[in-house]
């Protein structure tokens, strides 16, 4: 979103047909009546359409901000609640991500920040006619929740994704007051689940959900309830039940819906009686929708053949919690032809991933998640041969995300010769600082050839023993990169400087544990403000160059996180980002803010 | 700028060895390494559970009940119950942690983990992300500690083998606790005894404080490294009370940390169980209770009765 450095013009009224009278506009009118221009532009729905348009004049500024609906912001401290109330009235949907990436891995502690709550308050008074609200790793409470719930009347659609600090009992606001909600969507959350009774609460004859995620949930919901609202949301496309639904209670529930088009299974262990097992079949079948299929938790994969019919369908393929060996899993993937993205476990290993390569050649992305990720000593799942494999099968593969414990420079070569045309690659060699386990050599020509041959690339993670060689093959070659993520990674402070001057799109750059100091974070002076943010912890900064960098750059926040131990110099984490809004008010104790 | 000590939670630091010689001493005594679980030692029966354990160990068994109850049994929510199970309760968990260090049930069968499990393990508490007492968070201290010692030994970028990095594999924090619960009931022919993976997580929450934290329940080898640790790290949330009784100042209420906590206050640990039952904590031996244990709730002594007529159930069930 940006700001008009002039500030936004006082209300207009409509009915005066030009603004040539408004001094301050610019020196040719409006070709058209602003009403127009309104009505045209009320047809963009893209963030950056619309950043662009609000920067060409005055008149399509505030044309552009009289008709925008949909709010997005990437970092919740870039821009404050009062500016955002100044500048759009017609808000109806809000997306608001919060805490630093790195908070996902226990890096970010708790009370950071990222608290929704004053959003709401804002959002209350000045859009009443909110319908949706999507957070990203936010702090919400259960009286946030309440307040959302009772301050909208036209509220519809709720999604929280890696969100914490509220309970089942926020839940149950919502579903007793949003009478029109259509989309209740809760993933990878940190919350409190006291018990399923929140599923209840939603009135008798309650019909209008499209979307019902709450697979993240420990408790049981009442069955009852659940069928009920099932078989009454004859809309219902998205559902994702937790792991206490057994089998035959989610053949129920599919008999109910068979228009469905995503589905989160329960556990798929039940020992199921014959009859049972064929209506769960039939009752799979007959959901001749369905696209994606998720959940499918503590599996017996002798009831994998209730999926087959609907497998022939499928384009996503969630299997990232299900432990399967490779045999089985291939007997499934053979079902699966149309698959375009595919999460798994890597207990399928190596001989699993080729079944990918020949079963799924339409597929687009991969996803391959550790089973056992901190036990060095066993060293199973998946290793670059499977990578090679499904390369190899797998011309279209554009994303792959990769949890591995070995690699060779020359296995990625082959595979980004294979598919040039990743955007998103992301490859973490379990074993920090590993070289080529075949040639002992740094993994930089694997990242050269990466950066290289993947022209598209958008977002890229590196692991392995790297020189600051890769990071001159990125700043050389990654002219499309958004998004890096480093680790363990870097000779010297030139790596970090390769990238600042050599990557002109990139909005994150997140790093830790790199020996870059100083020089590496000053060299960076005026990219900052055209980025999104930079995390750096456990790298080499002092607060005084942090201080420097606050002084120099007044319109960036750097904020520092110090660890106990370390001496008083050391900037232990520093978080910079660009903000319209100042310093933030909510920081913790244990955030500076310089 | 002044750090409280509390956040020496990473165990490697001499203090909190200091505040806990019982809990070395604990485990250093347990010669025996056998690592069968002694069932019996589990064995719920009617009447009084805690019967085999006062044969065994005179004076600090860990019956929930007292001799009362078996007369009270059919009164259900009683008066008598619940003063009952409340000071039973209490005295349960208050004995397992008492002077003479040593919980309440005979550790054959509990924390016979070794040494060099134990120590290892400690480092997962790198994982944990903790806040100290409002007003002075720190964030995580050792853990980059570990980190830093780590590179200046090696001179390196590769940690030691045995030591985990905090946040490293980057996996979101919901899926470690996730794929802990599944895989455990997933790989039954792999090689067990292994303990496992690297963590489970649990939630631990307690009445009254304003946000709940989660902690690795595989970095504790024992019930009273545990509580310790608890102690701590909840100690923010009673200091007020203690204040305002006019106790001895933080220094003292840290190295008493939750015998303090439970002795002085009502509160009590609980868990919840794979069933879904919330249970004492200090039942069972350690390591089934961390098989079993799904989250910890520590709960106001009042509403813990409601254990004691769940838990008769269970005995009654599983009889």
């Amino acid at each position: 979103m940006q700001t008009d450095p002039n500030g936004p013009n006082p209300k207009k009224s409509k009915d005066s047909p030009s603004n040539s009278a408004n001094t301050e506009s610019t020196q040719s009118p409006s070709p058209f009546p602003d009403e127009v221009l309104e009505k045209v532009l009320s047809f963009l729905n893209s963030d950056k359409d619309r950043s662009s348009v609000s920067l060409v004049c005055k008149d399509w500024y505030n044309a552009e901000r009289w008709t925008r609906t949909k709010l997005f912001i990437g970092n919740c401290y870039s821009v404050s609640p009062e500016i955002v109330a100044r500048r759009f009235t017609k808000i109806k949907s809000v997306t608001l991500k919060g805490k630093p990436r790195f908070s996902d891995f226990n890096l970010v502690p708790q009370n950071w920040g990222a608290d929704v709550h004053y959003w709401l308050l804002m959002f209350a008074n000045v859009y009443p006619f909110l319908e949706e609200l999507r957070l990203k790793r936010m702090t919400i409470s259960d009286e946030s929740l309440e307040l959302l719930a009772t301050s909208f009347p036209g509220f519809r659609a709720l999604s929280l994704m890696s969100c914490d600090g509220f309970s089942t009992d926020g839940l149950k606001a919502i579903a007793t007051h949003c009478r029109s909600l259509t989309e209740l969507d809760i993933q990878d959350v940190d919350m409190d689940d006291f018990c399923g009774g929140w599923l209840s609460c939603f009135p008798e004859d309650f019909g209008s959900l499209e979307v019902l995620n709450f697979a993240t949930l420990d408790s049981e919901v009442n069955f009852d309830a659940l069928e009920r609202l099932v078989s009454q949301c004859k809309s219902l496309r998205v559902l994702k039940v937790n792991k206490t639904i057994t089998l035959d209670q989610l053949q129920r529930l599919l008999l109910r819906a068979p228009q469905l088009m995503e589905l989160g299974t329960g556990s798929f262990q039940q020992e199921l009686l014959p009859g049972q097992f064929g209506d769960l079949g039939i009752a799979f079948s007959n959901c001749k929708n369905l696209r994606t299929l998720s959940g499918l938790w503590e599996v017996a994969s002798i009831y994998f053949p209730v999926l087959y019919v609907a497998c022939a369908s499928l384009t996503f393929l969630n299997l990232n919690y299900t432990a399967l060996r490779s045999d089985e899993f291939g007997s499934l993937l053979a079902h699966c032809p149309n698959l375009r993205r595919l999460w798994v476990l890597d207990t399928v290993e190596d001989k699993g991933l080729e079944a990918v390569g020949s079963s799924c050649p339409l597929l687009e992305e991969l996803r391959v998640f550790p089973a056992d990720p901190y036990d060095q000593h066993l060293r199973r799942g998946v290793t670059e041969s499977g990578f090679v494999a499904v390369s190899r099968g797998c011309r279209k593969l554009h994303y792959v995300l990769y949890f591995c414990w070995q690699m060779t420079n020359a296995a990625v070569a082959t595979i980004v010769q294979n598919c040039p045309n990743f955007t998103h690659f992301r490859l973490c060699i379990m074993n920090p600082g590993r070289p080529d386990y075949l040639t002992n050599e740094p993994m930089d020509e694997a990242f050269g050839a990466v950066v290289k041959n993947c022209t598209k690339l958008q977002r890229l993670s590196m692991s392995g023993l790297l020189t600051d060689l890769t990071f001159e093959y990125i700043g050389k070659y990654a002219k499309n990169l958004e998004t890096l993520s480093v680790a363990f990674a870097g000779s010297s402070d030139r790596g970090m400087q390769c990238v600042l001057e050599g990557c002109p799109k990139l909005r994150k750059l997140e790093i830790r544990d790199c020996p870059f100091g100083n020089a590496a974070l000053l060299s960076g002076l005026e990219k900052y403000e055209t980025m999104r943010s930079l995390w750096m912890s456990s790298c080499n900064v002092t607060i005084n160059a942090c201080q420097r960098l606050a002084r120099e750059m007044p319109r960036l926040n750097v904020e520092v996180m110090k660890d106990k131990e370390s001496d008083d110099s050391r900037a232990d984490k520093v978080y910079v980002y660009r903000s319209v809004a100042g310093p933030r008010r909510d920081a913790p104790p244990f955030v500076l803010t310089l | 700028m002044s750090f409280p000590e509390e956040h020496d939670y990473i165990g490697l630091t001499d203090s909190s060895s200091m505040e806990n010689p019982s809990s070395s001493s604990i485990v250093s005594t347990e010669s025996e390494k056998n690592s069968v679980l002694n069932l019996k030692e589990t064995e719920l029966r009617l009447g009084l559970p805690g019967s085999d354990f006062h044969e065994k160990k005179a004076g600090t068994g860990v019956s929930l009940f007292g001799k009362d109850l078996k007369d009270e049994v059919n009164n259900g929510f009683s008066q008598i119950l619940l003063k009952n199970f409340v000071s039973g309760a209490k005295r349960v968990f208050s004995d397992a942690i008492d002077e003479s260090g040593k919980w309440g049930f005979p550790l054959k069968g509990g924390s016979e983990v070794d040494m060099e499990n134990c120590g290892s393990e400690n480092t997962n508490t790198l994982q944990c992300s903790l806040a100290g007492p409002s007003g002075k968070e720190i964030g995580n201290s050792n853990p980059a500690k570990l980190v830093e010692d780590k590179k200046n030994e090696n001179n390196s970028t590769a940690p030691a083998s045995k030591a985990q990095l905090l946040g490293w594999p980057p996996i979101q924090s919901f899926r470690k606790n996730t794929l802990a619960t599944t895989n455990l009931s997933k790989n039954n022919d792999d090689v067990e005894g292994k303990s496992g993976l690297g963590c489970l997580y649990v939630k631990v929450s307690m009445d009254g404080a304003p946000y709940l934290r989660k902690i690795n329940l595989k970095t504790y080898c024992s019930y009273a490294e545990l509580s310790s640790f608890l102690g701590k790290m909840f100690s923010c949330f009673t200091i007020g009370q203690y204040a305002s009784h006019g106790l001895p100042g933080q220094e003292h209420l840290r190295e008493n940390c939750l015998k303090n906590l439970l002795h002085g206050s009502e509160y009590v640990l609980t868990y919840e169980d794979k069933d879904g039952d919330w249970m004492l904590v200090g039942d069972v031996p350690w390591e089934m209770f961390t098989d079993s244990c799904k989250r910890l709730r520590i709960m106001k002594g009042s509403d813990a009765t409601g254990l004691a007529p769940r838990a008769m159930q269970k005995c009654r069930n599983q009889s």
